[in-house]
């Protein structure tokens, strides 16, 4: 006990400082960017093309998907990922990112067994849990909604 | 007593392959053949590293003018699930195999396994190699290739490249002395992407046997060189010396001479089998030959985690095995 006592205190001492508020700030930045750039498309599609405002949310989100599509299969996007952090990984590009990836790695195993069945290895639990809270969501809201007429 | 000592055993020749990022490091010049992309010519990755394994041991045999029918028997290991790399390629040889996981461990486990047999007068030659390859391993321990996640910088990077060597008990310019087969060692260091310094205490306390079994002192050796610490990992090693009241002023780690940290986007340095086999098999046999070092005790580390256990909150057991490699005068 007393050797992994002394172990800890040297990884202690020997680890370099973290920098969490560098890689806060330039999630932060990154982040931002990518929500102009997705404001600006959105614009494009609303104030130039005239569409809908829904289609044009639409429109936006299918096109940051196609480019992180695109990105992650010219092996770009993972570099940009390494410095954008959460910036790159909270916005739908991440989503997108964690498909295109796990389809590009498991394609060596066929259609079925590879990209078929591991497509959604890591976006899986995004999906999941995200059925699970808009299930248990709908069901405060619905309530929420008798309280409220009730009164 | 963790330490064989050998008095026979000795150093035909080696070989070794690479990767595009191994290619553009510090050690370009020692590779018998490197690829420029990760697939090397082959459709997937698994087999990429079939094929850099094959070609090194091809070429091991090109160097020394062996053929199957010389050599006794084989060890191999590698990082792949059912250690496919090594067992698929020996298909293609009529030698016996005994296949080992050691992980990042297997090139001096399958090394001081192979002089073992050759000193007990099993074997008059044999065979050792081992294999590793970036995309394989990310695939299998981590995160597919592409996938975009912030990394820490004490993650290491899994080296691509196979090295083969053949010992015997035939008298050559470099001898095996000894082999000390380590304990496995879990310090409940929990971080996948921090397994230099999970694994240096393994280091540490197989060094400490080495030094005890064969009655010597750190000093004694030219270069201790550990298999992939890295910069984290290496500090650790320093620092659990230092409370022993010993200065290693003759050390260093495979993980940051294989690549040039500065240059190349590899986070803490280098890791995975290939990295402790490349830098030995090719950088440091050449030194000595060139009697530039004159007796090396190299410890190659392994981190004996899997996925499944990471996930399940297991801590990462870890083993180191250590060979020393003299010139003979």
């Amino acid at each position: 006990m007393n050797n992994k006592q002394r172990f800890k205190d040297i990884v202690k001492k020997t680890e370099d400082k973290k920098d969490k508020l560098g890689r806060a700030l330039m999630a932060f930045i990154s982040g931002g960017l990518v929500a102009i750039i997705g404001q600006a498309v959105y614009d494009f599609f609303h104030l130039a093309l005239d569409i809908n405002e829904s289609d044009s949310i639409s429109l936006m989100l299918v096109f940051i998907i196609f480019v992180t599509t695109l990105l992650t299969g010219l092996g770009l996007f993972d570099k940009l990922a390494q410095k954008m952090g959460a910036g790159s990984f909270i916005p739908i590009s991440g989503f997108a990112n964690a498909l295109t990836s796990s389809a590009l790695e498991s394609k060596s195993e066929g259609l079925i067994y590879g990209i078929g069945s591991n497509m959604f290895k890591l976006a899986g639990s995004v999906i999941t849990y995200g059925i699970v809270s808009a299930y248990i969501l709908g069901i405060i809201r619905y309530f929420a909604l008798l309280i409220g007429g009730a009164l | 007593m963790n330490t064989i000592k050998f008095d026979n055993v000795y150093v035909v020749g080696s070989a070794i392959t690479g990767g595009p990022v191994e290619k553009e490091g510090p050690l370009r010049d020692y590779f018998d053949k490197t690829y420029d992309d990760l697939y090397c010519e082959s459709k997937t990755f698994e087999q990429a590293e079939q094929k850099l394994l094959k070609d090194s041991i091809d070429l091991v045999f090109k160097k020394t003018g062996l053929r199957d029918k010389d050599i006794d028997i084989m060890f191999g290991g590698d990082l792949l699930n059912q250690i496919t790399s090594s067992t698929y390629v020996s298909r293609d040889y009529k030698i016996p195999l005994i296949g080992t996981y050691g992980a990042c461990s297997s090139s001096m486990l399958t090394l001081g396994l192979a002089s073992s047999y050759v000193n007990a007068g099993y074997a008059n030659k044999a065979l050792a190699f081992t294999s590793s390859h970036n995309a394989t391993a990310e695939r299998q321990y981590r995160y597919p290739t592409e996938y975009g996640v912030q990394k820490p910088d004490t993650t290491t990077y899994t080296a691509t490249g196979a090295g083969a060597i053949i010992v015997s008990n035939i008298i050559s310019d470099i001898k095996v002395t000894s082999a000390t087969i380590g304990e496995v060692v879990d310090y409940e260091v929990n971080d996948a992407n921090n397994m230099g310094v999970a694994m240096a205490p393994a280091a540490y306390d197989t060094l400490k046997k080495h030094f005890k079994d064969m009655n010597r002192d750190p000093s004694y050796y030219d270069l201790i060189l550990t298999g992939d610490l890295s910069t984290y990992g290496k500090r650790i090693i320093l620092e659990l010396f230092k409370k022993d009241n010993i200065e290693l002023n003759n050390y260093d780690d495979c993980g940051l001479i294989i690549y040039d940290r500065q240059k190349q986007h590899v986070f803490a340095g280098g890791s995975g089998c290939a990295c402790c086999a490349l830098t030995t098999y090719g950088y440091i046999l050449d030194k000595m030959r060139k009697k530039e070092l004159k007796k090396v005790l190299i410890v190659a580390t392994g981190a004996l985690l899997s996925p499944t256990l990471i996930q399940q909150k297991e801590t990462i057991p870890c083993i180191a095995h250590a060979v020393s490699l003299e010139v003979l005068e």
